[in-house]
Formats: structure tokens, sequence, C-alpha cells
């Protein structure tokens, strides 16, 4: 019988591994052999604990302390004082997992305690490279359920009652999908994952694959058993070398015992899995272009129908859901359709796992039911806008979403009803912006965004997008003339209406949402040529204020010599000749110099 | 091929191997690990509590450590909290500890004799 009296586990995830987990778990294991008790603590490497703002995160069992912005140089003293002595080290612990002098455990930190973990249920809980902690917490049990009890009928009618919607973004029924799959007639039949994540920003896929690969496994041999299908695919960027390496060792594991191969739980039902990489295209997300970056192909889409239901990779019937989708089918399964019904909100059921950015203080991943308010994301688990700034706008969707507003903060999230307000679900990327963002350049980013990432096959998306981006750069170049906003939304219904995949008909929504909701901030732009929030460089001028003292730092400073002025007088700039380095704001003594 | 049975044999081995990672057990039994008490000998005691609660399968049992407990004369000490209440047992042992784990743990009779009350007296 085993002693161990303690867990440590250490994020293995993409995030706390760039800041340095590796170095972390390497001198642990070296402090508890030098302190003698490598036999009464395990160390775990885990998956991603979803708040990444605080990596290097590891958390101490039973006690479940909470150590965030771990440094090696840390470690030494965690072991001598909470493993050895038994003393958590309050000052190491994350910052709100100590209120008053009490110490309150990784679950009752408010982050956590708002979300309602499903999808991320194993996430910083099981060591993903080891099968037999996924097997712990129900691993494929399911899938022996399904395969045992359950015929092809009942599992799609089960997922159909449960009123699951696809992850990915398009919110389609995913019971209907089996269903289309099932129905269709092929001489072979292929399940499929989209795990091409590729929304700037978005990164739930990959902490799923990475934290808990099996989930993935088990749902795709459930999907192939309810389908028809022996065959699965897995398509993940290249990008993700952790996921693609922790989803190989849980498929050699799940094949070493027999949990997926041929006869599995000694039925006639086989099925096997395949890894495709991607090389990094955002158009592979689309559904088929992925199919024919799998087949071998240039990913490029192809028109819509027929539909990868009938005729999808190699033209056969072929059931392609997203990482996200499929994590939530082993659950749905154990628990039962009028479980998940109950999360949630009538039309849009679940969870969803948002990938928290930009201007909020807790940067990372969180889980939360539908129907939650923006708000509750925002301030409550998120922690609202650092450094006292204003709120000014949330980005949902992605490339592909939208701007909401302050006025917004109290709408529910569904499917249905971030649509109605002009933006999307998309795959889940947030994105909160404040006083500090223009909206025009936020605009102009995920169209530069879509305009790289086009494929070039149909001349809406190739050429309309790159003409909208153009007359953005305009109006932020303070060019921009009153009618190009009459241009724009018409070029935008167009590209809409005409492009032939989902790339193409989304890529302009960020402008139209933000000229729907900031429409006063173009316009500033075009006619006052003023970027409030100070970004669009070519409408700011440097200044020197009456602060200046005339020590004349700033002309030996200026690379183009536009600035002049006698010692211990005003000076003057230039504006003509200015290039806007801001060289001469950062060398000023008093501050006298601005950027307006 | 595996079976089901073997599936199930399975989580059940490794359940037990991971129920430290509980951090809401119903019974909370602390060891004092400051240096009065791993000097008096606590190291062994803990041990023994862990031993002996995963040898019974006591998985709503939760053994961890904490600093001086502030009697330093009467380490090892270890307390025993469940229901809201707290029992202190006070000069333990290895062999004492698994007395207590038995009679108090599954059993549900504190040791009187071991604890801080009857020490003083």
């Amino acid at each position: 019988m085993s002693l161990v009296r303690s867990h440590v586990l250490i994020c293995a995830g993409t995030g706390c591994t760039s800041s340095g987990s590796i170095s972390i778990h390497e001198k642990f294991e070296e402090c508890i052999k030098k302190f003698g008790i490598d036999k009464e603590i395990k160390i775990v490497k885990t998956g991603c604990f979803g708040l990444c703002e605080a990596g290097p995160i590891v958390v101490v069992y039973p006690e479940g302390a909470f150590y965030s912005h771990v440094k090696v140089t840390d470690i030494e003293r965690i072991t001598e004082e909470h493993l050895l002595k038994g003393r958590i080290v309050k000052d190491l612990l994350y910052k709100h997992a100590i209120e008053g002098g009490v110490i309150k455990s990784v679950n009752e930190v408010n982050f956590y305690k708002k979300q309602k973990r499903i999808v991320l249920k194993n996430c910083g809980v099981i060591n993903p490279e080891v099968i037999e902690e996924y097997i712990a917490f129900d691993g494929y049990k399911a899938l022996g359920q399904v395969l045992t009890e359950m015929s092809k009928q009942d599992v799609i009618d089960e997922i159909k009652k449960s009123g699951l919607r696809g992850r990915g973004g398009g919110g389609f029924p995913t019971g209907l999908k089996w269903q289309f799959t099932h129905d269709a007639i092929g001489d072979m039949k292929y399940v499929a994952c989209n795990a091409d994540e590729g929304d700037p920003g978005a990164f739930m896929d990959r902490s799923v694959l990475e934290g808990d690969p099996h989930t993935i496994i088990e749902s795709m041999a459930i999907a192939g058993y309810a389908i028809g299908a022996s065959q699965g695919f897995i398509y993940v960027r290249a990008e993700y070398p952790i996921a693609v390496d922790r989803l190989e060792i849980a498929i050699k594991q799940a094949k070493d015992m027999g949990l997926i191969g041929d006869n599995i739980f000694g039925t006639d039902f086989c099925f096997n899995l395949e890894i495709r990489l991607g090389a990094g295209a955002f158009v592979c997300g689309e559904e088929t272009a992925l199919i024919e970056s799998i087949e071998g192909r240039r990913g490029m889409p192809r028109p819509r129908p027929p539909f990868p239901a009938n005729k999808g990779i190699f033209q056969m019937p072929t059931l392609l859901n997203n990482v996200e989708t499929y994590a939530n089918i082993t659950q749905i399964i154990l628990k039962g359709a009028d479980w998940f019904r109950s999360i949630g909100t009538e039309k849009s059921p679940g969870t969803k796992v948002f990938a928290l950015g930009g201007k909020i203080n807790n940067t990372g991943l969180v889980e939360i039911p539908m129907g939650t308010t923006l708000r509750e994301v925002i301030y409550d688990i998120g922690g609202g806008i650092p450094d006292g700034k204003k709120f000014k706008a949330v980005q949902t969707g992605g490339p592909s979403g939208g701007c909401l507003t302050a006025g917004h903060l109290d709408e529910v999230i569904t499917y249905d009803n971030l649509v109605r307000l002009g933006s999307m679900m998309g795959s889940g990327g947030m994105i909160v912006l404040d006083e500090d963002n223009c909206m025009v350049d936020v605009a102009r980013f995920f169209l530069d965004f879509t305009v790289e990432e086009s494929c070039g096959k149909c001349t809406p998306c190739r050429e309309g997008t790159k003409r909208m981006l153009e007359m953005l750069n305009k109006i932020c170049e303070g060019k921009g003339e009153i009618e190009d906003l009459d241009r724009l939304e018409n070029l935008a219904e167009n590209i809409k209406d005409s492009s032939l995949c989902g790339l193409g008909q989304t890529a302009p929504n960020p402008v139209l949402s933000t000229m729907s909701n900031f429409r006063h901030e173009y316009i500033a732009h075009i006619e006052d040529k003023k970027c409030e929030a100070g970004v669009c460089k070519s409408l700011l001028k440097v200044i020197i204020t009456d602060k200046c003292i005339g020590c004349t730092v700033c002309t030996k400073v200026c690379p183009v010599d536009c600035i002049s002025g006698n010692r211990k007088e005003k000076h003057v700039i230039d504006q003509s000749a200015c290039i806007k380095c801001g060289a001469c704001i950062e060398k000023c003594p008093v501050n006298a110099i601005i950027l307006k | 091929m595996m079976s089901l049975d073997e599936l199930a044999e399975i989580r059940e081995s490794a359940m037990k191997k991971m129920s430290t990672r509980n951090s809401n057990k119903k019974v909370r039994i602390v060891v004092g690990m400051a240096t009065c008490g791993i000097s008096a000998g606590a190291r062994p005691v803990l041990n023994a509590l862990v031993e002996e609660v995963n040898k019974r399968e006591l998985v709503d049992v939760e053994v961890t450590q904490t600093g001086c407990i502030g009697i330093c004369r009467l380490e090892p000490i270890f307390e025993v909290y469940q229901n809201g209440e707290k029992v202190t047992y006070v000069d333990m042992n290895a062999k004492k500890a698994k007395e207590v784990i038995v009679n108090h743990i599954v059993n549900g009779n504190i040791i009187e004799k071991y604890t801080i009350g009857a020490y003083e007296k």
C-alpha cells in the first residue's frame, strides 16, 4: 500500500509551460528527494487550471493550497515549509486564496466558484499522460455503457434530447448532425474532430487536448459507434506541440489497453484513430477546407451542399465535431440528457468555455453555464478591468464575431442572444477592451487577420475584404471620407451574401458591429481627425506643453531634428517633419512632451 | 482486449490512489509538524495515520499537517476535526495513532485517555 499523503499538482499546459513549469517540476522532484520525503509526496503533471494569468500554478492536496506565479527559487521553501513541516507558505499563495488570514482551498476561490466545469472537469485534476487517472474519474465507462447497453439510435436520441449544440461556433444541434450522418449511405463512414483552433485568443480546445485527451478519444469512439464509422481523424494544428504529444500518448495507451482498436469490450465494434496535423491555416477550421486538408489537398473550402454528413472525407459520410462538443458527450451519456438540460438555458443547454483575454485581471479559461451574464463573467470571474480603467467593449466570437458595449453587460450569454446583439458565440474567445482601445483599430486588427487568412478561392472574400481593409486604413490615417462608411457597409453586406465559406461570410462582422455600436468613433476619425483612445498614430500629434523647462535634451535626441527652441525657453515641434517616434517623450526629464 | 469488469477494477484501484485530491472530506486529521513536532516524532505518526487510512480505505478522511499547535511539550500532537468538533490527541506515537484510527475514526469511540483533557489531569 502506498504511503502517499500529499499530491503536488503542477500545471503542464501551454501557458504554464511557457512560463517555466517544466523546471519547477524538476526542482520539486529534486527537493523532495533532498528532504527524504519522495516516498510520501507525489508530484503530478496536470492540465490547464484555467487561471493562466496566475501561472505557473501549483496546487498541493489534500489542503488544496493554491500557489500562483511560482518560481523555481520558491520550490525549496514550499517543500521545506509546506510539504515537510505542514505550514502553508502564505505569501506565495494566489492573492485571492487568502482572505483575512483565512486560507481558501482552490475550489473556494471566486474565479472557480462561479464556474461550472463539465468540459474542463478533469483539467487541472488528472495527469493527462496516465490513462488510469482518467479511468478513475469514470473514464471509458460511457463507452462501455454505449457498446453494451445502447443501440445506435439510443445514443443519437440521447444526444438529440440533450439539446447539445456545436461548440465550434455554429451552434448546430449536434444530435441532428449525428442523425444525418447515421442516415447517410456510404461504403465507409468517418468521424473527425476539428481541433484546428485558429481564433486569435481562443485556446480552450488546446487546453482540453492537453489536460484531458482521453475524453476526446472516448467521445469519438462513441460517435463512431452511433453513426457506424470505424475510423476517426483528429485534425489538430501543428502549432500545438504539447497537445499533439499528449494525444499521441493517449491514443497509444488506449490502444494498448484495448479501449480502441478491434472488438472493443468484446463487442464487434472496431474503432481506430489517427492524428492529422494542420499547417496553421485559419481557413482549415472551416469544415470543408479541413476535409480537403485531411485528404491531402490544399486546404480550401468546397461548396455546400453536399454537406460532410453526406459527402465528407474521401466523399464518404463524415461526422465532424469540435473538440469542446466532443468533451460534453461522455458526460451526457453518463449523467443523462435531463441532467445536461438542467444546466444552461432552454435553447442553449450546458456550459461554454471562454478564453478571457485583453484588458482583464484574470486572464484565462472559464467555463460557465449558458445564460450567465457578460457582467458576471467579466467582473465576478474575470475580476474586472486592471488599473481602474473604464470598460469599453467586449469582443466575442473572434474574427467572425462582434463587439458588445457597456450597455450589453447585463445580457445573457446564449447562442441566440449573442447573435441578436450583433455578435456571436464563435469558438469562445472573449476579449475585453478598455478606454485605451480604439474601436476602428480593433475592427482593422480583425479584418487584417481575415485578409491574411483568406484562402483566395472566391472573389468576394479575396478581393472584398482587402478593399474593406484599405478603407479602414484610410480612416485610421485620417484620410477617410464620410462616404466611406456607406461604402464599407455596402461592401460588407455583399461579402457576407456571396462568399463561399464561413470565413468570408463572417469576416465583415467586426467592422459592422463596431460601426453600429461605436459609430461616433468612426465619425471622430473621419471628421475631427481624432482618435480618442490615442491608438491611431497618424491622428496624433506630439506636443510640448508649458511644463517645458528648455533643457534641450529633446532637441538632441530627435532623429529628424524637428524640435527647436532656445535654452530655458519652451521648445516647439515642427509637426510637418515629426515622425512621432516618441524618443523625445521618453527622454524628457519633466514629462512635458505628450502624444495627443 | 478489455472487459467491462477489468475497466471497473482499474477504476477502483486508481480512485483510491487519487482520493488525496479532494479537499472536501468529512474528517480531517491535522498533525502538528513544526520543529517541535518533528523532533518529538511527528513524522512516524503522520506516516502511520496515512498508512492506516489507506489500508482501511477511509475515503472520507483527510490527513494533513499544520504548524506548531502551541503546547510543544505534549508533542507529537494531532487533532481530529469531525462534524464541527475537535478532539486533540497528545503524546502520540505510531502505535497509538493506529489505535485512534481504529477506535475513534472507524468505530466512533474517542480514546479519552490519549486526549489532552485526560493528560492534563
